[in-house]
């Protein structure tokens, strides 16, 4: 039997005397689209930044298998190798290098997967310029995955918002990600996008062989795209399943409307 | 099409500067020739700064330590066997030293190679730091350097320091030097390293998670910044033939800032331009500070009005055009090799 691709164990972050995330357990199989909710505070980003590395854990761990056989810790690991591993995600309140242009936006999505060193990019030997040529292809068929072929040399902070939040879904494909970990990627989106991010979301997955892992407060596209989902509450894990399975729960309801 | 207009653009203003310094050297008299040659070496080190501060968003002032160790290994290695004997009176120079003489092409190489090796030291540990608490340490660590340099007595001469150093350094050396620089930081920033710096500069988080290794990238930049700054010091010492310690104090380091903000943070072209203005302006408003005779009124030479009426102008430059002298074409940095 092959190994879940993400596997969270018994997780706890403190912040001093905050316990942002307590025993949280999740686990995550290849292929599927698994979602995190809960209100405002619940510790979902903690999470997020735990398992890309920004945070280290205080305990538990967090186990990654790209392909099934070998298995990585990803806790004690810095950001850019867990990247290099195959796990990217976007940021909740957008992070875009945002006095590039929309291209180099993406472009330097791909720099860790390049094999040249820095002095064949100077001296342009041939083997770089094959590469760079390669991964500038790649980029432009990216943007025009999301549409923004047209708009390649503006500046990524001019964009609108919507664009802004699909660029950074493109930066992080650049990276050839196994595991794509998405932070509320239909923020401030209108109904129209949505329905086009969900359908977005889905063709990505298909086409890059996608695992993903998504923190979404638009219901449905939580209950649309999720197989398995998993509810936090104040850093406590109160209720895991499928989206019918979630709709039904007492206690998901509580967190949510309150105790009647 | 387009790729090969940008070659051709390139090539004419290479034959220009070629054409320019073979004219200036053969109809200017020396002293513009000098300035010639201090912009070509302002230059330099206008965009190793910028490499550093501009383009990779580290706020360092260490600018004029990396040069002192340029200078003084061009200087020491460079130097005649007898001149040193005739500099070193005080105590004689360690004795590994004492018998070599360079050529000037390894001794700048070795300078820049030795200034980088210091930036890689340095930067390892500093480079965690941000901001203020970088440009701080970094300023530390070039005052340390002067006072280290004053101190060794057997290694450079101390406080008297170096005398007759040969004087290699013309125009084909300063802005061949210049070009070279150009050319390396133009095309760095061109491929995804130079894109990872600026990665760095606009969002190290965000850097990061897309696995740039942070600490990887800016000691590198660094280190570039470092060897070319090494290299300029050289030029410098050659070009001047006598250098000390307090040469290379904190306002030289703020000269060179001066032409990196004037010229633009991250702009190549700018910088070039703002490093030939500064330099040819700093040397025409010389007549500010001699006594002028306006007719009715006799004005006393103020030592030091030069210095007064160019900060004016950089302060309107900055309130005027505060993204630097060039503005950046739609989205473009202006750089005339572009992609």
């Amino acid at each position: 039997m092959n190994s879940p691709m993400l596997k969270i164990e018994n997780l706890v972050m403190r912040f001093g005397g905050v316990v942002a995330c307590n025993d949280f357990t999740a686990e995550i199989k290849e292929g599927q689209i698994v979602g995190l909710i809960g209100p405002n505070g619940a510790g979902k980003t903690t999470i997020f930044n735990v398992v890309t590395g920004v945070y280290k854990p205080t305990a538990g761990q967090i186990l990654f298998s790209p392909n099934g056989i070998e298995q990585h810790q990803l806790t004690g690991l810095s950001p850019d190798k867990i990247a290099k591993l195959g796990v990217c995600r976007t940021f909740q309140n957008i992070r875009l290098f945002g006095e590039l242009t929309v291209l180099e936006n993406v472009f330097i999505g791909n720099h860790l997967r390049v094999k040249s060193d820095v002095f064949s990019t100077v001296l342009r030997l041939p083997h770089y310029v094959a590469e760079e040529k390669r991964l500038y292809e790649k980029s432009l068929y990216l943007l025009e995955k999301i549409g923004l072929q047209d708009t390649k040399d503006e500046k990524a902070s001019s964009l609108p918002y919507g664009m802004q939040r699909r660029l950074e879904i493109a930066r992080a494909l650049a990276t050839d990600p196994r595991l794509l970990l998405l932070d509320e990627p239909a923020a401030g989106m209108n109904p129209q996008e949505t329905r086009e991010l969900i359908e977005f979301i889905r063709e990505i997955k298909d086409e890059f062989d996608l695992t993903i892992f998504l923190i979404e407060h638009h219901m449905e596209v939580i209950m649309e795209i999720s197989e398995k989902i998993y509810v936090l509450d104040h850093g406590v894990l109160i209720a895991q399943g499928n989206p019918s399975e979630i709709q039904r729960n007492e206690k998901v309801v509580e967190a949510y409307l309150g105790v009647g | 099409m387009r790729e090969k207009n940008k070659r051709h653009v390139t090539l004419l203003i290479l034959a220009l500067t070629i054409l320019g310094l073979f004219l200036a050297n053969r109809f200017l008299d020396p002293y513009k020739v000098r300035v010639i040659n201090l912009s070509g070496i302002y230059v330099t080190l206008g965009l190793s700064m910028n490499l550093i501060n501009g383009m990779t968003g580290m706020f360092s002032l260490g600018h004029a330590g990396f040069m002192a160790v340029g200078a003084y290994t061009v200087g020491i290695l460079t130097m005649p066997i007898t001149m040193k004997e005739m500099n070193f009176f005080m105590q004689p120079i360690v004795p590994f030293l004492a018998n070599v003489e360079w050529g000037f092409l390894p001794a700048l190489i070795a300078a820049g190679l030795i200034s980088a090796l210091l930036g890689v030291l340095i930067g390892a540990p500093v480079l965690r730091l941000t901001d203020d608490y970088l440009a701080i340490a970094t300023l530390g660590f070039a005052e340390i350097i002067r006072v280290v340099f004053t101190n060794t007595q057997s290694l450079t001469n101390g406080a008297l320091g170096l005398k007759g150093i040969p004087n290699y350094t013309n125009t084909w050396w300063s802005w061949g030097v210049a070009l070279v620089t150009i050319w390396f930081i133009s095309y760095l920033m061109r491929g995804t390293y130079g894109k990872a710096f600026l990665a760095v500069r606009e969002d190290e988080v965000a850097a990061r998670a897309m696995g740039i290794n942070l600490f990887k990238h800016k000691v590198m930049s660094f280190a570039f910044g470092c060897f070319f700054a090494g290299v300029a010091g050289g030029l410098m010492a050659g070009l001047l033939g006598t250098i000390d310690p307090n040469m290379f104090r904190i306002t030289l380091t703020f000269n060179i800032l001066l032409i990196v903000v004037l010229g633009g943070l991250g702009k190549i072209g700018g910088t070039i331009i703002a490093a030939v203005i500064v330099t040819a302006g700093m040397e025409t408003l010389r007549f500010l500070d001699e006594s002028m005779d306006l007719g009715f009124v006799q004005i006393k030479g103020i030592p030091g009005m030069r210095m007064v009426v160019f900060s004016i102008i950089l302060i309107v430059a900055v309130i005027l055009r505060e993204k630097g002298l060039l503005r950046r074409p739609k989205g473009r940095e202006f750089t005339y090799v572009k992609n």
